[in-house]
């Protein structure tokens, strides 16, 4: 009876098939590791962000005047509106953590190379969208730091020569960040952005399952295949690894929701501080420190204090600020080594790998402190560096020695 | 598993990080020019050992503020009843007692007060306190209220050694009584952090430092200790009335975890379980 059913929608809607193909039967390497979790992880995220923005959304008020008043509304008279809003800053964080994991991850595994160029690029674009998310996002609230940090981030607009001006005048959609400003930003969070990376996800995942999970040892895994043409190094997904996910998901809220339950702001990281007193237009805070996810590049925007070529120094820094998170779609073609897997990468390789995950942290750390001449000095540096892992790995893993890939992947 | 282990130490260790460190807006030298003979280093606020779960610290907390505070700073994201459900106030009471005007008790806190009046009469109009406590830290809190000084120059009269030049008016002076910013004769600290000695004699060495606040005795209707105290409930009051639901949350929270651990705990063994079936 059942099958008779499912036959029934089996022949006019490919619903077993796609189940097969996506889920129950995808073949996943056996040797993926713990770097390989960041993706189911980033998935419960997701869908964590979803449901609570919906739930803030039916009480949230998105005006100049009633925006900071409705974020109290919801903390205070709300049922468990505390809960809501707190499982969506605590998502927001989790949300750049594991995208920054999972990130490494492929840079470390060479997960962009050949043939999955364009799965990389796909989850670039989904990281990018998440900035524009993050960003919007924390306008709402409408705090001193929401306010505030809108200011500095869209007044970058305004250095570009020429039609810098005018353009950031139309983006802002008035002469200084106004409720105006508030309710597009607002269009953008709950509209547009979420609905392009809900597509953006589905195709990243779509090209995933086309081209298979690389493994650590960056190994293809399809050259060997049993008589049913499943390949041998691979175990279904279902049970297998929905099991290991399981587990991995109850160790990951165990953490989040230490944080959501106890430590709500964070230490001033997930919640600034600043973000308590409400907007105000003639009363700048000392100091404007974006959320910590973006301090990285934030320190690459100060570190540029020159003018260079008739162009402004802000202008600059706005440049290299959009450059450090645009590098990361070249890298499929920046690297030219013959093995994907930084464990047979040469020496340069990993060096290079290493410097550009200190010159992340030391960025990062930068950006959320108040600049000082020294600090300016080792933000510089470090901008330099961070770039030189992208600009020169094309003649560091073409010219390096590289130890041999074995054929079929290795279980520790 | 040792892999799990190794990457929740990694992370315990920057939760750890990120929760010692203290990004408030005040840091550095938080407490402006404040100065105690205990801690002698300028700048250092005062602790305040605020206790949420202290309910008659927070009712006195609150009976202070609706007496001296409400008056100019409201408490407008938060409503009477909440307050005397939580602090366990009978509803009549709190009604008869610590609302004074015609307010209902289901109301926000909002005050009579014209906010654009209020900046020509003290320069700038006393901010909202709801969240206070969140923007400033508890410490700060506390340390500012006792901080005002006798300052003849400023046109109420008093300045503070926290916040320089503060508009308000010390609205407490009567129960602080009159304190002044004077100059005292302190030991020397030495290269080794110890009291600087004469190395011929073996006398303590004194200097004059100024700007410590002392309290002219017999002008208070409180004496130091029990000011100090009344200072620490109302501190106790705005971190109540920033975080009013944190003892809910965290109880909610400690149910959560166990469900989690537990669920955690299960599915590892299905995990292992399934995990035999590889190799």
């Amino acid at each position: 009876m059942i099958t008779k059913i499912m036959n029934w929608f089996d022949d006019r809607l490919p619903i077993t098939a796609t189940l097969e193909r996506h889920l129950t039967k995808y073949p996943a390497p056996i040797n993926m590791n713990i770097w390989y979790l960041a993706g189911v992880l980033l998935v419960v995220v997701l869908v964590i962000q979803l449901l609570s923005g919906i739930w803030l959304l039916m009480n949230y008020e998105a005006t100049a005047e009633g925006a900071f008043a409705s974020i109290q509304y919801i903390m205070r008279d709300v049922e468990y509106g505390y809960i809501i809003r707190y499982m969506h800053t605590t998502g927001a964080s989790a949300f750049f953590a594991l995208i920054y994991l999972h990130m490494f991850r492929g840079m470390m595994y060479g997960s962009y190379q050949k043939p999955r160029e364009l799965l990389w690029v796909v989850g670039w674009l989904t990281y990018l969208l998440l900035c524009m998310l993050g960003f919007t996002g924390y306008v709402l609230p409408w705090g001193q730091m929401s306010f505030w940090a809108a200011q500095v981030i869209m007044s970058l607009f305004g250095s570009i020569p020429y039609f810098g001006e005018d353009l950031l005048t139309w983006i802002r959609g008035d002469y200084l960040i106004s409720g105006i400003t508030l309710n597009r930003l607002f269009a953008l969070h709950v509209v547009l952005l979420p609905l392009a990376l809900i597509v953006v996800i589905f195709v990243h995942i779509l090209a995933l399952h086309e081209v298979g999970s690389n493994n650590p040892d960056g190994v293809d895994v399809k050259k060997f295949k049993d008589k049913d043409g499943v390949p041998l190094d691979t175990k279904p997904f279902f049970p297998y690894d929905v099991m290991h996910d399981l587990y991995a998901i109850g160790v990951f809220l165990i953490f989040f929701c230490t944080i959501m339950f106890f430590y709500p702001d964070g230490g001033g990281y997930v919640i600034e501080y600043v973000n308590y007193e409400p907007a105000d237009n003639l009363k700048t805070p000392d100091h404007i420190i974006p959320a910590w996810y973006y301090t990285p590049y934030y320190a690459m925007l100060r570190a540029i204090t020159f003018p260079l070529f008739g162009l402004s120094a802000k202008f600059l820094g706005f440049v290299v600020m959009a450059a450090g998170i645009a590098i990361f779609v070249a890298l499929p073609w920046l690297d030219r080594s013959s093995v994907k897997s930084i464990k047979y990468k040469g020496i340069y390789s990993k060096v290079f790998l290493v410097l550009f995950v200190i010159s992340f942290f030391v960025l990062g750390y930068l950006g959320s402190v108040a600049p000082s001449p020294i600090r300016t000095a080792v933000a510089q540096f470090f901008t330099a560096t961070y770039f030189a892992y992208f600009l020169l790995m094309p003649i560091y893993s073409k010219y390096e020695r590289c130890k041999p890939v074995p054929d079929r992947v290795q279980l520790s | 598993m040792k892999r799990i282990t190794l990457l929740a130490f990694i992370v315990s260790f920057i939760i750890a990080f990120l929760v010692s460190n203290n990004l408030s807006a005040a840091a550095g030298s938080p407490c402006g020019h404040y100065l105690s003979e205990e801690s002698m280093i300028e700048g250092q606020c005062d602790s305040a050992q605020v206790d949420p779960t202290d309910i008659p610290s927070l009712q006195r907390g609150a009976q202070i503020y609706m007496n001296y505070c409400l008056g100019c700073h409201s408490l407008k994201y938060a409503r009477y009843k909440r307050v005397s459900e939580d602090l366990g106030i009978p509803l009549d009471m709190f009604q008869e007692n610590l609302i004074f005007g015609d307010q209902k008790i289901g109301e926000l806190m909002h005050i009579g007060m014209d906010s654009k009046e209020a900046k020509t009469w003290f320069g700038n109009t006393p901010p909202d306190l709801t969240l206070e406590a969140g923007l400033r830290g508890t410490d700060w809190i506390y340390t500012y209220l006792k901080s005002f000084y006798i300052d003849h120059s400023r046109p109420l009269g008093v300045n503070n050694k926290v916040y320089e030049n503060v508009g308000m008016p010390n609205v407490l002076i009567h129960l602080q009584g009159d304190q002044y910013s004077v100059c005292k004769q302190v030991s020397m600290i030495a290269y080794n952090g110890g009291i600087k000695q004469d190395p011929l004699s073996g006398k303590q060495l004194k200097e004059e430092k100024c700007g410590f606040l002392e309290v002219q005795k017999g002008t208070g209707t409180l004496n130091k200790e029990e000011f100090d105290q009344s200072m620490r409930d109302l501190t106790n009051f705005l971190g109540y009335m920033t975080d009013p639901m944190k003892k809910e949350r965290e109880s909610i929270g400690v149910y959560v975890l166990l469900y989690l651990f537990i669920f955690t705990i299960l599915s590892y063994l299905l995990y292992i379980e399934f995990k035999k079936d590889l190799h």
